[in-house]
């Protein structure tokens, strides 16, 4: 039968999205304590320490607190609009896991599950897609809460993320002219074969990292939230957990990004200086996939630890020095990068003869 | 201009090279010196379980104070209430009557003794007024309190505990009292 559905399949996609939404919620709970942490011991401080041993028991007390706030909807504001902002906001930050290869396979049941919600062939273009979207959460939100500073924010927010989005989209283009491949499977093994793709395109990196921080609205680049000059932004008017969907987007935001930097630039699930095909042969393919998965998950880690370390460094820019950097320098450089990068290709096919 | 101090120095607005203005460098040693931070030594304390010491002057919550045999020392004389700048203390005298004397060291005693802790800006004149020893200014903090009548101190707040019938709270209040 042409139609017959594979129950199996889809038993082991929806275990495998709870497990990747619950994965990323837990993380990103834990990133708020970790930057905490992290801010704290930056500015020689102790930072939450008390509930729990090492105040691990922060991220719930804060969740709590959170959801026991009064829940306000400004009376003039469009109460769908407000409604929907922070849900969208959470939304698009998990849509991008979905296509994020998370582990090599496990061989369980005489079947191989792989540990990627969907290995589409145009897995980077959707993630483009998805991440786009996320402006929509921060817009929806600043305008529907009929605040001026909310929509000043969120306007400010939505420039930004457009403009970084095109050097972004063209730093990679550099690096498909190496993989070829828009599929993430695809850049992660041809990874695992040669050198991370960090080696060859250095600077297509340095772009891509510095236009996260700006999809993520992350400081140097959090000018949609700007404390000082907007209070607080597009999610002024937000309270209760509402306001906590908001700064958990944020945090998911950058466990996710994290994670395609890891797996676009430093191999993904491949654990370096092992021969995984060899090792998975040795010890058993289950094995092999846990450690992989903990190997991106380290290098996830890693990022999220370079998010917060530039978050307590750099202050943030004025929006007109944002501007200048995101349309007259990087996306030059990006360009510059794909130029060189495509020149070299086309120099490497023709076997080094012009 | 003749400047006045040979310390004033003279601003140079002189344009950015190119390896100032590519920022990267700057940004990475603004990052390595808050990453040495991290290893710095923290001057934090643990503040309820660990406890900074006083210095030796400190002017704290006020003590009246007992004689060994746990007798009032204070005669309310007034001085101390005279002295205050800030017009904390009230007092309201008594005299001994027969079959009291356990009770007070003189004649006279304070019958009511009232220090407003809101008023009071810890100066220790009355410490320095009294001519007893009955009042001293210990090395602890007025408590925080829920209305503002709660911090009209009476005698059963001020008074030290009697050495005869609780030794050990006694010596204690004395260990904490100048």
């Amino acid at each position: 039968m042409l139609l017959a559905i594979d129950w199996f399949l889809i038993l082991e996609k929806c275990v495998l999205i709870a497990v990747i939404i619950s994965l990323s919620l837990v993380v990103a709970m834990y990133e708020t304590w970790a930057e905490r942490k992290v801010a704290a011991v930056m500015q020689d401080r102790r930072g939450p320490n008390r509930a729990g041993i090492f105040g691990i028991l922060q991220p719930l007390a804060d969740g709590i607190k959170l959801f026991m706030k009064e829940e306000i909807i400004p009376t003039l504001s469009n109460k769908f609009l407000f409604v929907l902002g922070p849900g969208l906001a959470m939304l698009t930050a998990m849509m991008t896991s979905a296509v994020v290869p998370w582990s090599s396979h496990f061989e369980l049941f005489g079947k191989s599950i792989s540990l990627q919600v969907a290995d589409i062939n145009i897995g980077i273009l959707y993630i483009f897609g998805v991440v786009s979207m996320g402006v929509y959460g921060i817009m929806i939100g600043g305008w529907a809460s009929n605040n001026k500073f909310s929509l000043l924010a969120a306007l400010r927010g939505a420039s930004q993320i457009i403009s970084y989005e095109l050097a972004m989209g063209l730093s990679f283009i550099a690096l498909l002219m190496i993989t070829g491949s828009l599929s993430l499977k695809t850049i992660v093994e041809q990874q695992q074969d040669h050198a991370y793709n960090f080696i060859y395109q250095p600077l297509g990196f340095f772009i891509f990292l510095v236009c996260a921080f700006a999809e993520c609205n992350r400081t140097p680049f959090d000018l949609s939230e700007a404390e000082n000059e907007l209070n607080f932004g597009y999610h002024q008017e937000y309270s209760s957990m509402k306001l906590g969907f908001y700064l958990f987007a944020e945090y998911v935001n950058m466990f996710v990004s994290s994670a395609v930097m890891a797996t676009l630039f430093f191999g993904g699930y491949d654990i370096p200086f092992v021969n995984d095909i060899s090792f998975g042969l040795h010890y058993g393919q289950n094995l092999l996939a846990v450690l992989q998965g903990l190997s991106l998950f380290v290098k996830v880690a890693c990022f999220i630890f370079f998010f917060m370390w530039v978050r307590w460094t750099i202050p943030r820019f004025r929006y007109d020095q944002l501007m200048r950097l995101g349309w007259r320098i990087l996306i030059p450089l990006a360009l510059l990068n794909m130029l060189v990068t495509g020149f070299i290709v086309l120099l490497k096919s023709n076997n080094w003869h012009f | 201009m003749q400047a006045l101090t040979n310390r004033a120095k003279t601003v140079e607005r002189k344009p950015m090279t190119l390896w100032e203005k590519m920022y990267v460098p700057a940004i990475a040693k603004g990052m390595s010196i808050t990453f040495g931070h991290m290893f710095k030594k923290k001057p934090t304390i643990n503040y309820p379980e660990k406890q900074r010491p006083f210095s030796p002057v400190f002017r704290g919550l006020h003590v009246l104070n007992r004689d060994e045999e746990g007798r009032e020392k204070c005669t309310a004389c007034g001085l101390c209430a005279v002295a205050c700048p800030a017009e904390a203390i009230t007092m309201e005298a008594a005299e001994r009557l027969p079959g009291e004397e356990k009770l007070y060291k003189e004649e006279k005693y304070a019958a009511r003794y009232e220090i407003n802790m809101l008023r009071c800006i810890f100066c220790g004149l009355c410490e320095e007024a009294c001519p007893k020893d009955a009042i001293f200014l210990s090395e602890t903090v007025t408590p925080a309190n829920y209305s503002r009548d709660k911090f009209i101190y009476g005698k059963e707040e001020l008074l030290i505990p009697d050495p005869k019938t609780q030794p050990e709270e006694f010596a204690k209040a004395r260990g904490i009292v100048k």
